[in-house]
């Protein structure tokens, strides 16, 4: 277990040092410079020039990698270009909206499509498997952003039961903001139930022809008993897989529901700061997401060893 | 009946009044930082300006100078002086005293070399600044310069204190009605009113600048009650949705924005005269008003702004004339046309009207091909390496014709005569030989056909009706909020 585990780290870091060239070097060629930006269409040359001084944008880019590199391992992701505040502030704002809205999400979709999935499975062919399994498709069919819309047409401007947008922020109490994220919680959800149910459904089925299955209903089990006692768990693997996609994807993938919803969320933070070429923060929010990416799929391998000790021993096969 | 009705009536009408309420105000951009006086962002000066900062002269609604941190000033026989009679008891919001001094270190703040000042041109002129007292001061120029009293009252111009100007970009401390309270970056500012000020108290209680990007989020926000007023509203074309709503109201005016065809002058062949007319022939503003804007904007002929008094209309100086559109084109020397790049940047008046340009040249045989791109890349393309054939953008700032006097702005317009004119308008403190000149200026641009002269950019304000005092024009860009207030009943 332990080598297992740090051979898993090893390529973490790995990937992690890669990213950063990587990430670095892409910035680096992007045309466009923040302090021309800030100063718009009236502003003298002299101005921008001075600015950028002030930015320290006048400086090597070897320098400024190096500065980049070890201040993150510090801690100290810079200062925003155009904010002005500490990159680490912003990225902490939004991370308290963007990491609950996903964890929300998920939630979500995994109370709706687990239940979904076994119910299907357990009665394939029946009109109750065809008619969840008709709404999963149409689920994956409908494109989020579309549903939100119609979720505040209806929530929002119609019976005003939630606002149509923004975020209070967390110390405006805990109700308040799990109220401003759930209809972007529901829309973010709901693909992605459909996606996961379908996922779960055939997991559960391919798990109920296996032998061990066999043998516990041979035992005398129930059809149901052999299901919860030995199917779920291996069912769980397929599934676990596509939570860990889900949640990397949700957490910056989020841009979209995030515009429509006026969120202060991750996403419109690359979005804006890519535009404001605010390009220290756009470097920062990339490496953390591959950080975080890597890390879910680490704790993903993690998973798949507790469900499944026959990875623990390093025997794939 | 009758007179009871009426007194029914008046009842109602007498128990309205102003609510104390906090005002929800939808932006579309969120800006950088919150100091007006480093940037030039316009979505700084629409949260600050006049709200958390002052300066000493203050423009209204109607692009007026009137009294700001200077009650009142005398201006020398010269021209050259002006001695500013200065509030008194003023305190910044951190609790520091507003004198002289903040006048002295601000504007020699902004003119000083590493200044980040967008518009230090305006201290440019400054050669001394005397303090008789704490509440008098005279600021000397080089020469007379009329303008110079409207460009310290824009938002690059306000008075900062030295204690906090470091930090005003994300903790911003003026001396006007409303004090900051704080930023939750991507979705709000939030100010108070500031109970100490030195001026009439405003009737609100604070107001919640609320950034909504979308503009579909924008209807739905107005319409879900979240916010109050759009000042300035994204989406021009669903603006008839609230028209048949009588819970808001809709209020079209006019920003200071020329929206412009620019045409890079120092390439061929647009820097042939013949080309440039056969283009302004080719333009039909009325289509591009109704296909673009809905109808919402104003035609110009010129880079000028309609409201202002000294405007001459000049649209009709090269009428919409396919015939003689194509026979220019012919003079010119391209009886089969050409092909042009027309770079265009993210608003969406910039991309509808291209497209609809892009149609209406073809018909004169211009070929052209749309690039859409981001600010930060326009900016570096066409604004600062001059790398572009033609491109459309509104220029926002008020009272800007000088800037065709600038031979190394990026349209490249370098004309001697004009030149002069500006630099007599500079001097003159006749104001009818100034209005005179600006009419002149107007009608030389126009002649020369430098950009095509589209339409002015309109400001679309909507609103809850009982939401009073909200500005109808933007003559610059400002929320100020000291006169608004919420109607209600008691």
């Amino acid at each position: 277990m332990v080598a297992f585990i740090g051979k898993k780290l090893l390529s973490l870091l790995i990937t992690l040092f890669v990213a950063t060239v990587v990430i670095f070097l892409m910035i680096e060629v992007v045309p466009g410079d923040p302090a021309s930006f800030m100063m718009g269409l009236s502003g003298s040359s002299e101005a921008a020039d001075a600015l950028r001084v002030e930015l320290g944008l006048n400086i090597g880019p070897w320098d400024r990698y190096v500065g980049w590199l070890t201040g993150m391992l510090g801690g100290d992701f810079g200062t925003s270009y155009t904010y002005r505040i500490p990159v680490s502030e912003l990225i902490g704002e939004r991370t308290l909206v963007s990491l609950p809205l996903t964890i929300y999400a998920l939630i979500l979709s995994t109370v709706i499509a687990i239940p979904v999935g076994v119910i299907s499975a357990s009665r394939r062919g029946s009109m109750v498997d065809t008619s969840l399994m008709g709404a999963a498709q149409v689920g994956v069919a409908i494109p989020n952003f579309w549903f939100a819309i119609l979720l505040v047409l209806l929530f929002s401007t119609t019976l005003k039961w939630f606002s149509a947008g923004g975020f209070p922020g967390w110390d405006a109490g805990f109700i308040d903001c799990m109220k401003a994220l759930t209809l972007p919680a529901i829309s973010l959800a709901l693909p992605q139930a459909a996606i996961l149910s379908r996922v779960m459904r055939s997991s559960v089925l391919e798990v109920m022809n296996e032998d061990y299955i066999r043998t516990a209903r041979a035992k005398g089990l129930t059809k149901r008993q052999a299901l919860i006692r030995h199917g779920l768990r291996n069912a769980m693997i397929p599934v676990l897989t596509i939570l860990g996609l889900q949640f990397s994807f949700l957490l910056a993938g989020g841009i979209i529901i995030e515009s429509i919803f006026s969120l202060p969320g991750l996403g419109r933070l690359v979005f804006q700061s890519i535009v404001q070429r605010d390009l220290i923060v756009v470097k920062s929010i990339v490496t953390l997401l591959v950080f975080a990416v890597v890390m879910i799929t680490f704790i993903v391998d993690l998973l798949y060893a507790a469900v499944d000790p026959r990875l623990r021993e390093g025997n794939t096969n | 009946m009758k007179k009871f009705c009426l007194i029914i009536l008046m009842i109602l009408s007498t128990s309205k009044m102003a609510l104390a309420v906090t005002l929800n105000v939808g932006l579309q951009l969120e800006p950088p930082n919150l100091d007006p006086t480093s940037g030039a962002a316009a979505a700084i000066d629409e949260i600050v300006y006049g709200n958390i900062f002052e300066g000493l002269v203050r423009i209204d609604e109607h692009g007026e100078v009137v009294p700001g941190l200077a009650l009142f000033w005398e201006l020398s026989n010269d021209g050259r002086s002006y001695i500013f009679h200065l509030a008194e008891g003023v305190k910044f919001h951190d609790g520091n005293d507003f004198n002289a001094e903040d006048v002295r270190y601000s504007f020699n703040r902004a003119r000083a070399d590493g200044s980040t000042n967008a518009k230090k041109y305006i201290f440019a002129p400054i050669v001394n600044i005397d303090i008789f007292d704490p509440s008098t001061i005279m600021i000397t120029l080089d020469q007379a310069r009329p303008d110079f009293l409207f460009n310290i009252g824009l938002g690059d111009a306000v008075i900062v204190a030295e204690e906090s100007a470091a930090s005003n970009a994300f903790n911003p401390v003026g001396t006007g009605p409303f004090k900051f309270i704080k930023w939750v970056r991507g979705d709000r500012v939030e100010l108070i009113r500031n109970e100490e000020y030195w001026g009439a108290s405003p009737a609100l209680e604070g107001a919640r600048f609320k950034f909504i990007t979308d503009p579909l989020s924008a209807y739905t926000a107005m319409k879900a009650g979240d916010i109050d007023t759009f000042p300035n509203y994204p989406a021009p074309e669903n603006l008839f949705l609230f028209n048949n709503d009588p819970a808001y109201e809709v209020v079209v005016g006019l920003t200071a924005g020329e929206t412009i065809l620019s045409t890079n002058n120092k390439r061929s062949p647009f820097n042939n005269i013949l080309v440039r007319k056969a283009m302004a022939h080719a333009i039909d503003r009325e289509e591009l008003i109704d296909g673009a804007m809905f109808g919402n904007a104003a035609p110009i002929g010129s880079h000028f702004a309609p409201s202002h008094p000294d405007y001459v209309d000049l649209t009709g100086l090269y009428p919409h004339d396919l015939d003689e559109a194509r026979r220019l084109m012919a003079q010119a020397g391209y009886p089969d046309g050409f092909v042009a790049s027309l770079k265009l940047p993210p608003p969406i008046y910039a991309r509808r009207t291209g497209e609809l340009i892009a149609s209406q040249l073809r018909q004169v045989g211009i070929k052209i091909e749309i690039e859409n791109m981001e600010w930060a890349q326009w900016i570096d393309q066409v604004l600062r390496n001059r790398n572009f054939d033609l491109t459309i953008v509104s220029h926002v700032e008020p009272m800007d014709i000088n800037i065709y006097a600038n031979p190394n702005y990026y349209f490249g317009y370098d004309n001697a005569e004009f030149q002069q004119i500006i630099a007599d308008i500079d001097v003159s403190t006749d104001a009818v030989n100034s209005s005179r000149l600006y009419k002149l200026a107007q009608r030389k641009i126009a002649e020369d056909a430098v950009n095509g002269y589209l339409y002015q950019l309109g400001k679309y304000g909507v609103w809850k009706r009982e939401v009073k005092g909200m500005w109808t024009n933007y003559p610059i860009r400002s929320n100020d909020l000291r006169d608004v207030y919420m109607e209600g009943e008691e």
